[in-house]
């Protein structure tokens, strides 16, 4: 993306003159949404409807059998994303998507298995849950959106927001640490870690593509806006203020160590592909070790109950 | 259909109630299971680990009881029968996906092995004081089903059951054991594949483009589909329409709701479980389940010696509760004694069911072992008066 794509014409209505104005022309991601439940219930200038875009690119790019995906969400604001996804979709409890999403996957291996939900819900009610199936190198794709608040029940603090910032439940500042995800995705365990903003559209699909391809735990933190309730509770402007903000702080440094890419109120963002390691998923681990223990006496799983009918 | 022969142990064992509540999953056609350890239930999934790896499928032990209870819903939505099993605190823990498993219709069992409570309670020792929170203990209105087993060979032949009902009817149902039952080692006699009847997920036959995930006919009970096939479908725990799709109005929700509960009919009326001796002289009728029956059993026997007309009346289908027979019992015998290892549960059940028309004695206990059988005959004497 350069920073014409910023300029104002663009946010303006379509003229009646250009292809999309066309009914005969389709937006290209479409089909991998569910129409029918459109308009969506996102606020203007809110990152998570741009990270969709970016992941049905992303699943186009893949050339997967798009019905061998499966997207499982929590609850939140991104907890909604599986409901728009036209893709076999489930919007479990809060914090609960990534044991959903083992269950899924040992049940049915050849799914591609992808958990899309927030940082309120992966990362303190579901923060066990993720260090656990890293360390498993369970095969999931985790995209967080990481909006530094719980956007959902109206912008409280959350695990990830940083110091100094101003939520409903820290009005006077927040002052509690605050978790580095990308830090903590590599001490588990995980195969693959990336951290973009909801500005790196391109670096977005391209990290999404990637680990749609890739065995094993994979984490994409995506930095995303809340103008609703955390840029405007911060004074920190509207969506596009913040895309210039992203634009500005934000430095692409691949293979940094995460223990350096922190998140401060209104420092530096590094984003890029921290970590990409071959390490043996879940199922490779299982069937080696009961293959060693009970040689031919092990049956591989065939988990999904009476395949005739 | 009959049972897969690769996991049924056919023959003659000598099994505690909670290994043969293990093979009684593995005849079922469970393939999955997810558990967390804790005492006195743990020896399920032990045998589980133990012995799935020869036969097909899988055993994971994750991180804490919510984790194990949200993936078997995720195995079940990817095709698998699948259960959990858990005591105590651990069943608190796992309300939530009790919840969730009965708004998104997710046919699956939980197996609850009691102990005393509350909280860590007595992790060792005996209890039934989990029996109201089975019915009511994720929050909202649902329907669930739970059975209660006396024996270890009980243990074998409802797990089957469990999972059969599950399917019918695509509600959670509950196992209530205790650990008396889970602990105590019997002959267990498991039949031939051919001979243990298994109901088959009701996959839908209907294409993707005519299909509705919670769209139901008469039966209440809407049509499976299973990741991976084609469908896209969408499952979520906040209400929904009939496509699957949140909806938040005021008639979505009675629909959905009263469905929910209303599709148990069937069984509440006609198909509840139970056993029944010497009801028809009965003055008497000595009400229980679990481990407490076999303790009634003495009382009962001792009352007649006394020349005392007891009669058994014990609930296997707790949930829903069998109203209707206790209706029609209520109108002809003097009493209910009902004895059970808490502080009073199903006893209202009973004086509900009873409507006044006979008297209904609560036999309390607060855990951590059994009744004497003198404790409860004297209740059945003092009633008979």
């Amino acid at each position: 993306m350069n920073s014409s794509t910023l300029a104002p014409e663009r946010t303006a209505p379509p003229d009646p003159r250009s292809p999309a104005a066309d009914p005969q022309v389709q937006n290209p991601v479409e089909k991998l949404l569910r129409m029918d439940r459109m308009p969506h219930i996102w606020c203007p200038g809110c990152g998570i409807g741009t990270t969709v875009n970016c992941f049905a690119r992303a699943l186009e790019a893949s050339k997967l059998n798009l019905d061998k995906v499966a997207v499982v969400s929590g609850i939140g604001c991104t907890g909604r994303v599986a409901g728009y996804a036209a893709l076999d979709s489930f919007h479990t409890t809060h914090g609960r998507a990534i044991p959903f999403a083992t269950g899924l996957k040992l049940a049915n291996p050849e799914l591609s298995v992808v958990v899309y939900s927030g940082d309120g819900d992966l990362f303190a009610i579901g923060g066990n849950h993720f260090i656990h199936a890293a360390r498993r190198n369970m095969d999931l794709k985790v995209i967080c959106v990481n909006n530094l608040t719980y956007a959902m029940t109206g912008g409280q603090t959350a695990p990830t927001t940083p110091g100094q910032v101003i939520s409903a439940t820290s009005p006077y500042g927040v002052f509690e640490p605050s978790f580095n995800l990308v830090q903590l995705a590599e001490a588990a365990g995980a195969a693959y870690v990336a951290r973009w903003t909801t500005y790196h559209v391109k670096q977005l699909s391209r990290s999404m593509e990637d680990v749609l391809k890739k065995k094993g735990f994979c984490f994409i933190e995506v930095i995303s806006p809340c103008p609703t309730l955390y840029q405007r509770r911060n004074k920190m402007g509207d969506g596009l203020d913040t895309m210039k903000f992203y634009k500005e702080v934000s430095k692409v440094r691949n293979g940094a160590p995460t223990g350096e890419c922190a998140l401060t109120k209104s420092g530096e963002i590094v984003v890029g592909k921290f970590v990409d390691r071959e390490r043996p998923d879940y199922f490779e681990l299982l069937k080696a070790q009961m293959t060693a223990s009970l040689g031919d006496r092990y049956a591989e799983p065939e988990v999904s109950c009476c395949s005739e009918c | 259909m009959h049972a897969d022969p690769k996991g049924v142990l056919t023959g003659v064992h000598f099994l505690d109630g909670d290994h043969a509540c293990c093979e009684g999953t593995l005849a079922a056609g469970a393939r999955f299971a997810a558990g967390y350890p804790i005492t006195p239930s743990t020896e399920v999934v032990e045998r589980f680990a133990w012995r799935i790896p020869t036969v097909g499928g899988i055993f994971i032990q994750m991180e804490d009881e919510l984790a194990a209870s949200i993936a078997i819903a995720g195995a079940v939505w990817g095709g698998a029968k699948a259960f959990t099993v858990t005591s105590g605190p651990g069943f608190s823990l796992m309300m939530e996906h009790i919840g969730y498993a009965a708004i998104t219709e997710t046919p699956c069992v939980f197996v609850n092995v009691q102990r005393g409570g509350p909280s860590t309670g007595l992790p060792t020792l005996p209890a039934q004081a989990d029996m109201m929170q089975a019915k009511w203990g994720s929050h909202g209105d649902y329907g669930i089903i739970a059975l209660c087993p006396n024996s270890p060979q009980e243990c074998f032949d409802l797990t089957v059951t469990a999972f059969n009902l599950a399917e019918e009817f695509r509600v959670p149902v509950m196992m209530m054991l205790d650990e008396c039952v889970g602990h105590m080692t019997e002959k267990v006699v498991i039949p031939e594949a051919g001979k243990i009847e298994i109901r088959p997920r009701n996959f839908t036959r209907k294409p993707p483009a005519e299909f509705r995930p919670f769209s139901t006919d008469e039966t209440l009970v809407p049509e499976m589909v299973k990741a991976g096939d084609g469908y896209r479908f969408h499952v979520t725990g906040l209400t929904h329409d009939e496509r699957g799709y949140p909806s938040m109005t005021v008639d979505t929700q009675d629909r959905l709701v009263n469905r929910l509960v209303d599709k148990l009919e069937p069984f509440t009326n006609g198909r509840a479980i139970f056993e029944a001796e010497n009801l028809d002289d009965a003055e008497v009728v000595v009400l229980s389940y679990g481990i407490t029956s076999r303790v009634a059993q003495r009382a009962i026997q001792l009352a007649r010696e006394q020349g005392v007309k007891a009669g058994k009346f014990r609930i296997i289908s707790a949930w829903p509760f069998p109203e209707r027979h206790i209706r029609d019992l209520a109108g002809r015998v003097k009493a209910f004694v009902v004895p059970e290892l808490n502080l009073g549960q199903m006893v209202r059940e009973v004086e509900r069911s009873a409507g006044g028309k006979a008297k209904v004695i609560s036999v309390p206990h607060a855990g951590g072992t059994v009744h004497q059988p003198e404790v409860i005959l004297k209740a059945i004497v003092e009633a008979a008066r």
